[in-house]
Formats: structure tokens, sequence, C-alpha cells
């Protein structure tokens, strides 16, 4: 059976390192247990998909549009925007006309 | 073109320079909202839910947008994809409501092209060199922060959100600070003379980020850094020279170059790392599930065809070879649309374009300087300055009336012919009145009129300057001359 | 009089346009019937003034000989991935807890518009993860369905569209919207013995449905039978520009075309459906429909769809994918949950408010889908499972050269129970293995009621047409359940 590897050959499954790895891109505090519980959980579905790697793809676009439909493109016109007080409504720190966020540092 | 080398201990050096170029589309509404993409306005005004990444929203692209993309890729003789996506690139910050950009990696709507640069437009021999386009690509831009408001908070304003961004990538083609600032001058050039983008640096319309490494000459390429958002041509040029004499110190210091991303300091003259993130590059491009592939059809590309005008270069050959004006005044007059524009206006009013070209760049020009302004800001217009010209050619008023004129246009707003009648400046070519001036003149300077008579012919300067005197600059300079001849003659 | 929650959408319409009865009173009766059986769970949010609201407009409408709408005084429940207007929306999730929108939905607006009422917020998997509706927020929904053990445990209503179709059987609702990912709307139609359909990708809106992962998404009906989700299908559907994956054609008039009589067409029986250990009561469901479809005139042939056996692996790539992103945008900036620890900077309180604002299965979901798009694995995962994807969507194109439906069960088994497939992930995702391949390829298809088991739970069979071909689903759904008979219902324990 084929297998899927990543770009440096090696098969792909996913340690602890790599859990935390991903959980700090998906933005996701995680805990070190959670991180534990979860090696087991994304190695099983890893896994499992990795049956892909049997298909014969030779010569197959990726699909693009599910159903063959064209990107339609609006007109230039200014139909939106001046919804301030909806853009804000809903804001968990709005000030004045502001979102607000911890100071960030650049 | 130059060879720019920088003197280190260990030799010289080479600096090697990409520029990535953001340039604003000129649109009324945002890449993928109907928000309007006006500068300035009120804190989240132009934003729409669309923009502020509310659930359930969903983009759908303006038309304009990819039109003025595909029209700069033409500017730029670079090939048009009839197939492009748009992809997303992912990444979290306080500025990017979606936690995504929509841009475009695998497949840009502009491919290959090139733009040829002129290292000194005031020096017709100057050396040309062609820097490469790579690619151009549509994307949106991002929001801006505010940290100067609040002591622990930095603000949010979408406004910019999602506003149709064009990034110009090219070729690590440039040698020299100097190329790289011809660069940008000449692709901002190209945009406004497109009609893409306003070119307006100030305003963030126009920002790059800056490519550059550092090479023994003849060697492979170095690691490069990427200084971003640079936001005038001047500090392009200063952020490249001050980024290169960096690597260089530090490579000969024993140290590595480190890919990562930089500020430039104006104040300070230095760039400085930002503090980037292990997982800062990971952005996890994909296809944006939420549009389908961009298919482009050839009445869509005739058309942005059709729309192109004229570009810089095919305009200064133009002017050189077909209206006969010289290689320096083809390249000032064309460098900058604004000024082509204004000039063809002059000559769509019967100007000759000699006396046309020439007038723009002295009289204009010098006006425009003294009194601050920029040309779209002249209190003459093209059809006002023919006016004046064109009496000027028919022999109305003379040359050196036609500078006191203008200055009595550019005070009043007055028109040229209007000014010469009240004034009563029209010049005379009565033989009749100019023969009794030059009478009067001969009779009150009989000493200078037997010195010339002797042989001292230089004198008859003397003779012209005394009677256009004593007509107040109104006579017809070559009757006077005609005229005066004779009279000494006699 | 009689119960009017007994009745489906389209006798509540022609009930009202005959002045039978009025909407505030079918309004009325379904708002008791919600608020006497919050133990299902069903509903996040009950808006029964709503529902009244509506109702007296259809009244006043009907009163002032006015035309009535598709949907007039047809009181529904509306799943909570549809922002609404001034009523919170959630999707089920703790991170959109509190937040109302300040907009309506496509799809929500057009059944308003087409004279139905709101009801309230049905309950969900959290962000239409799920197969049971186990991943909610706001607690499990309870099917009103029990085994005929006399065990009484409690059973899983399918999912995404759990609250759905719970609310459906128990009549708390003639009508509900779904949304369908991976079979969110026909495996919960299923497992709770109605009907529901996907229409074609891009029939439906999504502008204003909080996004999963955004190449499968479809809204569609459920309701008490086939006439009704044609009914409720024309009211929702229609070409949306706020859409650009919108399908720009008129909507068919669905219910005018429903028609059981199918000589003609030719339904393909796919071979691969036929798993080993496929439960016994499935597989005679399976050959009673191929029976009553043969009796309503179709042929049936045998297909092959040979790369069925792929389509979970891809979906579970592509969704998750997609679902990483479109997720990345509940951040505690704009709207919704902030957690702020003390000290924390921007990164630190976006970390912490999806932590504590995501679920366990929308986490596991989001890093999937984060790791499969990483740099490095990119093409190994995701650009090879789009062209698995592309490969499934030939496969059903290959069968359209042989046939013009597709029959097949729409779940492995029925309703299971509450908690039996939480601790592994991958049983649950499992459930989904007959409906996922019609959703990766973009086609329509319905389940309807085939049958009881023999633990007296209700079993669906799924009808997959040609895209566009809601009508020739729609048809054949009507061919099942003319010949069916299915007249089970939950007894009422509520
Ligand atoms: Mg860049
Ligand atoms: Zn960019």
């Amino acid at each position: 059976m084929l297998r899927l590897h990543n770009a440096s050959g090696t098969l792909m499954s996913v340690d602890k390192d790599t859990v935390n790895k991903i959980a700090r891109l998906s933005r996701i505090a995680i805990s070190d247990e959670e991180a534990e519980k979860m090696v087991g959980e994304l190695n099983g579905i890893l896994a499992w998909v990795e049956q892909l790697g049997e298909v014969d793809v030779t010569g197959v676009e990726p699909m693009t549009a599910v159903i063959p439909n064209h990107l339609r493109l609006r007109d230039d016109v200014v139909t939106d925007g001046d919804v301030r007080e909806k853009v804000l409504a809903n804001a968990p720190a709005r000030e004045g006309s502001f979102f607000g966020v911890p100071k960030v540092i650049e | 073109m130059s060879e720019y080398r920088i003197q280190g201990m260990t030799g010289e050096w080479e600096v090697v320079i990409g520029l990535e170029v953001h340039a604003q589309v000129t649109s009324n509404a945002k890449l993928f909202s109907g928000a309007s993409a006006a500068y300035g306005g009120e804190p989240n005004s132009h934003v729409s839910l669309v923009d502020a990444a509310m659930p359930g929203m969903l983009p759908v692209p303006n038309r304009e947008c990819i039109r003025q993309a595909v029209r700069t890729g033409m500017a730029i003789n670079a090939q048009i994809n009839k197939w492009s996506r748009f992809d997303r690139k992912n990444y979290f910050y306080a500025d990017l409501p979606q936690g995504y950009q929509i841009s475009q990696l695998y497949h840009p709507i502009v491919g290959e092209g090139e733009i040829e640069v002129i290292l000194d437009e005031k020096d017709a021999n100057s050396p040309r060199k062609t820097i490469g386009i790579e690619r151009i690509h549509v994307e949106q831009d991002a929001g801006k922060l505010m940290h100067d408001q609040h002591p622990t908070m930095s603000y949010v304003d979408l406004n910019r959100s999602g506003v149709a961004l064009m990034e110009i990538v090219s070729r690590p083609d440039m040698r020299s600070p100097a190329e790289a600032g011809a660069y940008v001058k000449k692709l901002r050039s190209i945009l406004r003379y497109v009609g893409s983008c306003d070119g307006n640096m100030e305003e963030g319309s126009l920002r790059a980020d800056v490519n550059v490494s550092v090479r023994k000459p003849g060697e492979e390429f170095g690691t490069r850094t990427e200084t971003k958002n640079v936001n005038s041509i001047r500090f392009v040029m200063q952020a490249i020279e001050v980024e290169a004499r960096r690597q260089v110190d530090l490579i000969e210091d024993g140290g590595t170059v480190v890919q990562e991303t930089r500020l430039f300091d104006p104040n300070k003259l230095e760039t400085r790392s930002m503090r980037s993130k292990e997982d800062a590059h990971d952005y996890r491009y994909f296809p944006d599930p939420d549009l389908l592939p961009l298919e482009l059809d050839d009445a869509f590309l005739e058309d942005c065809r059709a729309s192109l005008p004229e570009l810089p270069d095919a305009k200064r050959a133009r002017y050189e070879n077909e209206l006969g004006l010289t290689a320096y005044n083809a390249a000032v007059l064309t460098a900058e649309a604004e000024t082509a524009f204004w000039f063809e206006d002059l000559l769509s009013h019967g100007v000759d374009a000699k006396q046309g070209s020439n007038w723009l760049m002295s009289e204009l020009f010098g006006a425009l300087n003294k009194l601050g302004k920029s040309l779209d800001e002249s209190p003459v217009s093209p059809a006002q300055a023919a006016e004046l010209l064109k009496l000027v050619a028919d022999g109305t008023i003379s040359g050196s009336i036609a500078k006191q004129v203008f200055e009595i246009m550019l005070e009043t707003g007055q028109g040229a012919a209007a000014i010469v009648e009240e004034k009563g400046l029209k010049q005379t070519s009565d033989t009749g009145a100019i023969e009794a001036v030059i009478a009067e003149i001969l009779a009150a300077n009989p000493g200078q009129l037997e010195q010339y008579r002797a042989g001292k012919e230089q004198l008859f300067g003397f003779f012209v300057g005394q009677t256009m005197k004593a007509m107040q600059g109104k006579a017809n300079p070559g009757v006077v001359n005609e005229l005066l001849k004779k009279a000494l003659a006699d | 009089m009689t119960d009017l929650t007994k009745l489906g959408v389209a006798a509540i319409r022609s009930g009202v346009a005959n002045g039978e009865f009025t909407a505030v009173e079918v309004a009325e009766a379904f708002n008791a019937n919600v608020a006497a059986a919050k133990v299902l769970n069903a509903f996040i949010v009950e808006t029964p003034e709503k529902a009244i609201e509506a109702a007296k407009a259809v009244d006043a409408d009907r009163a002032a000989g006015k035309p009535l709408g598709k949907m007039a005084g047809v009181p529904i429940g509306m799943k909570d991935l549809f922002a609404t207007e001034g009523v919170q929306t959630t999707a089920a999730s703790h991170i959109l807890e509190g937040f109302v929108p300040t907009y309506e939905s496509t799809v929500s607006a057009n059944l308003w518009k087409a004279g139905a009422g709101m009801l309230g917020k049905l309950n969900l998997d959290q962000f239409a993860m799920g197969s049971s509706n186990e991943t909610s927020y706001f607690g499990n929904v309870i099917n009103p369905w029990r085994r005929n053990d006399g065990g009484n445990a409690a059973l899983a209503p399918g999912g995404s569209s759990g609250g759905s179709s719970a609310a459906i059987a128990a009549r708390l609702c003639p009508a509900a919207t779904g949304t369908d990912t991976g079979g969110s709307i026909r495996q919960p139609a299923a497992f709770v013995g109605i009907s529901g359909i996907k229409p074609t990708y891009g029939r439906c809106s999504r502008w204003g449905i909080v996004a999963f992962a955004s190449s499968l998404d479809q809204a569609g009906p459920m309701a008490r039978d086939v006439r009704d989700c044609a009914i409720m299908l024309e009211a929702m559907a229609g070409f949306d520009p706020k859409d650009a994956t919108s399908l720009e054609l008129p909507v068919p008039e669905w219910e005018a075309g429903l028609s059981g009589d199918l000589r003609g067409k030719k339904v393909g029986i796919p071979k691969e459906y036929r798993l080993d250990g496929i439960d016994e009561d499935i597989a005679k469901m399976w050959d009673n429909g191929i029976a009553w479809l043969k009796d309503a005139g179709a042929e049936i042939v045998e297909i092959s769809l040979p790369h069925t056996k792929y389509a979970l692996p891809a979906y579970y790539i592509i969704a998750p994918a997609e679902a990483s992103s479109n997720l990345a945008r509940y951040d505690g900036v704009r709207y919704g949950l902030r957690d702020l620890p003390d000290g924390a900077g921007l990164q630190d309180m976006y970390a912490a408010t999806r932590a504590a604002g995501f679920g366990a299965e929308v986490r596991r979901r989001i890093m999937i889908g984060t790791y499969v798009l990483s740099a490095g694995f990119y093409d190994a995962y995701y650009t090879q499972a789009q062209k698995v994807r592309a490969l499934i969507a030939r496969d059903f194109d290959n069968a359209w050269k042989q046939c013009d439906l597709i029959l097949a069960p729409t779940a492995p088994s029925a309703a299971f129970g509450l908690g039996e497939k939480t601790s592994d992930p991958l049983s649950m995702y499992l459930n989904d293995v007959f409906a996922v391949p019609a959703s990766l390829a973009g086609l329509p298809a319905m389940s309807v009621p085939g049958g009881i088991d023999k633990e007296g739970l209700p079993l669906g069979l799924q009808i997959v047409g040609k895209a566009l071909d809601e009508q020739g689903v729609l048809n054949a759904g009507l061919a099942i359940e003319e010949r069916a008979g299915f007249t089970a219902e939950a007894e009422k324990w509520w």
C-alpha cells in the first residue's frame, strides 16, 4: 500500500511537539494533558486518511468547482458600509468608534 | 547600469534587490464588498459586515479591481492569465478580521512582464535597464491598528480592511538604491498612466516591501531580508543602503544574515527586526472555497486592452520622433501622466509642440515652482495657456510681453487676449509709426549713429533696444529690425 | 378541532388559505408544544412572539385578500446556524454565545418573505460538526424515539441538524431548516423517520449561514414528507448575488412537478455501498426500496462508484481544512466570547478565547485542518484529497451514463445511544459513509423514511440525483413514500 509522506519523505505521524505546534498555529491554548490525548486522536485520524495515498491520481486535477459554475463579478458601486453601529454592535470591548484589543507591540 | 559597490573590509560587495510593491487599486468599492474604498472617513464607517468578517459573510469580487489589474499587466507587457484563483493566506492579527487574507499565491492573474527604467532621465545617454516583473496578484488590504490612544489597548479601524491591492513582484534584478528608486518611479508612472493606482505614497496607496541581499560580485545570491511597508521612494533607497551595509558588516564580523522581515526607521536611518514568531511563516495557503476560479474571456481582455492609454515609453518616443522635441523635453514631459496629459491638452488647442513644450517647461514649471503648486493645481488651464501662446505665434504680442501677460494671468485669472486688450499690449507692425520712432531715436543719439556708421556694427542692438523701449515693447521686432537696417543704411 | 400540530406544511398552508383555522392558531399550537418539550432540548432559543407576529401578518394579509406566500402561516424551526437579525445566533457554540446578528441570512429571509414564522433557534452540533448533536455547547438533543426494548435509553437525533430532526419528529414544528455538509440533513432525518433534502450545491445561498466547510455546506428543508420538502425548498432556494457560488438559475416549481410515476427512469444501485457486515435491517430496507421503485416503473441497474471508500477520508481532510480557516474569525475581537487572561497579549487572548470558546470536536477538527494545510503537508493531504474528490465526482458522472438516480441507505445504522460513539471520533465519522459522497460531488440527495428496524427505530433511504435534478430526487422520494406506508411515530413520553 502506498503511504502518505511529507515533503521530506518521512511517514507522517504527529508527536506532542507537533500537536503543540499545531495548537499554536491554530491559536488554541492547550494543556499538557490535552496535548497528550490529542496525539493519539490525531494519529488515529491521520492513519485512517492515509489510505488516500493508495489512489492513483495521475493526470487528475484537484477539484476547483463542485458544480460547473463561473465566478461572477460585481459592479464597482458602493452599496454597503456606513453601518458602524451594526459592525460594532457585538464588540466585546468597544472603544468609541473602534474595537479595542490588548496593546500590540509592533 | 551603475556599478554600485559597497566597500567592506574584505573587498567589494554587490547588493541584490527585489521589490514587492503593494499598489492600491483605484476603485469606488472594496475588492470583495460594496463598502467604499475611499481614503479616510470616520473610523469603521467604510466597513461592511463582510469586511468585519461577521459569521456567514461571503466575498463577491469587484469587476473593476480585476480589470485594473489586467490593464496594469498589459501595460508592462505581462502574461495575462485567463484562469486564476484566489487563495487564503491564513494568519492571526487584529487588523485581519477573517483570520486570512484573500490573495493569489498559486495562480496569479498576471504573470511575467517587465519594465524599462532610465537611471537619469535628464541625461539622454543615460543607460537603460529592464527589470523583470515576476507576477501581479490581487489581494485584500488589512485594517489599521492605533497604538497611541490608550495605555493598555490598541484600537482597530477596519476602513482599509478589504480594499483592493495589486502586489507587483519584481525579479531580484536591481543592483543599486538608484535602480530601485528609478524602478519605483517608473512603476508609479505607469500605474498613474493606466489609472489603476493613484500612486499616492503619503496615503499609503503605494508601498514597497524591499528584499535585499548582498554577495561578492559574481557569487551566488546571499540570504535576503524583507523590509516591510516602505512608503516613499527616498525611503526605499535609504532602506536598501542601510540594510545592505548592515548585512555586509554582519557577514564580515562573522555573522550570518537571517531570512526575516524587518522595519525601516527613517529617523534613525536603520532597519530592525520585527519580532518574528517561529510559526509566522506557515500561512497554510489554500484555494478560497467561497470563490470559484476567475476565468477571463476574450471580450473582457479586449476591452481592457482597448482602454489602455498611450504609455510613457511610447509617448516619449513619439514626442521625440514625431513632435521633434528634444530627448530631454520628451523625457520630462512623459515622466508623469499628469504632465503629458496637460501638454497634450495644450496641443489640442492648436499650439505648436516645440513652442508649447518650451513654454511649459520654462514658464509654467517656473511659475508653479515659485507658487509651490503642482500641475493639477495650476491657476492657468491648458486652454488659457493656448490663448496666450497663440498671441505670440501670430505676432499679436512679443515673447517678452507674453511673460508680462502670463504674470497677470497667474495673478488675476484673466484671459490673455483680454489682458492684452485692456493694457494695450498689442504689438504694432505699423511701419509709419515705427519709422517715426526710429527717426526720433537716431536724432537723439548722434554719437552712437556716428560710431555705427564708422563700422561699430554691434551698436545695432542698442538701436533696437531703444526703439523697443520707446514703443514699450509693443513693436514687432522683425519689422523694427528691417526698418532700422534701412534707416541706418541711409 | 383537530390537533393542528399533527399537520404538515401543505396542510397548514391550505388550511390557513381556506380559512379552516388561522395562522395564529397554528403558531399558538406549536408554541405550546415547544414550551412543553424542554426535556428534548431541541431549541437553544424559543421565539414564540416571532411565530405569532408572522402569523398575524399572514392572517391580516388573508383578511385583506392579498396573495399569500408559499409558506404562509407555517411556523418553522430555524437551525441555529442561520443568522437571524435580533435573535441570538450561536452555532451551538460558547464562542458565539450572546451574539445577536444585525443581519438576516438569505435563506431565512426568503422563508419569512414566503410567510413562514419562526418558533425558535434549533440546537445542533457545534458549528455543525458532528453526527449526533452531542457536540453542542447547549447540551444534547434527545431523540423522541426510543428502542422497543423497554430500556428508555436516550438516543441521538443524528447530526448536525439534530434539533431540527427531533423537533419535527416530536411535532414541535411542522418543518425546519437544516444544513448539510457531509450528511447533516439526511442522517438526522433518517434517525427520526422524517424527510430531508440537500439540494444541489449553490441552490440555496450560503450568505448568513455560519460557515463550516464552504465547498460542502448547503442548506435544505427537513419536514414530515416529500411534498412539504418540495414546498419549503422552493421558498428557501434562489440565486443570491451575495454568494459567489450561488447558482444563477430560476427556482423550478418542484411542488407542481411532483410525480411518483418513475416510468422511463433508471435507478442505479451502487455495489460499493454493499459494505461487508452491513446491518441486516438496513440491507432489507434497501431491497424494499428497490422493489418500490420498480413498482413505480423505474428500471433498476447495478452501477459502480469505485472511489466510494475514499470519500470519507477525503471529506475528513477537506472539511476540517476549510473549517480551520473559516473559524479563524472567532477571535474575540469583533463579537462573541473574549477570554483575556491577566497580562495577556493579543495572541494569548486569541489562544485563550478559542480554547474556552470551542468545544472538543471543533478544536480537534480545527487542528486536523491546520495540520493538513501546514507547510510540507499541503500537497500530500489537501491536494490529494481534492484530486480524490474529483475522482469521486467523476464516478458519479460515469454512473449518470447508466442511470438517472441512485438509491442507497442514508446511514449504516439506526439512531444510536447518546454517548455510544463519543469516545472514538472515527466511529462517529463512519456514520456518514453513505452520505458524504454526494456532498463531495455537490449533488442533490434526499432521505425518506424506509422502514423500522427490529428495535422499532426508523431507517432512511437515500436518493441521489444529477446536479440540478432535485425534481427527480423528490419524485423518487415520493414514489418510495407512497409505497413504504411509513406512519410510525415516536410515542410521546416527554
Ligand atoms: Mg510581501
Ligand atoms: Zn501582499
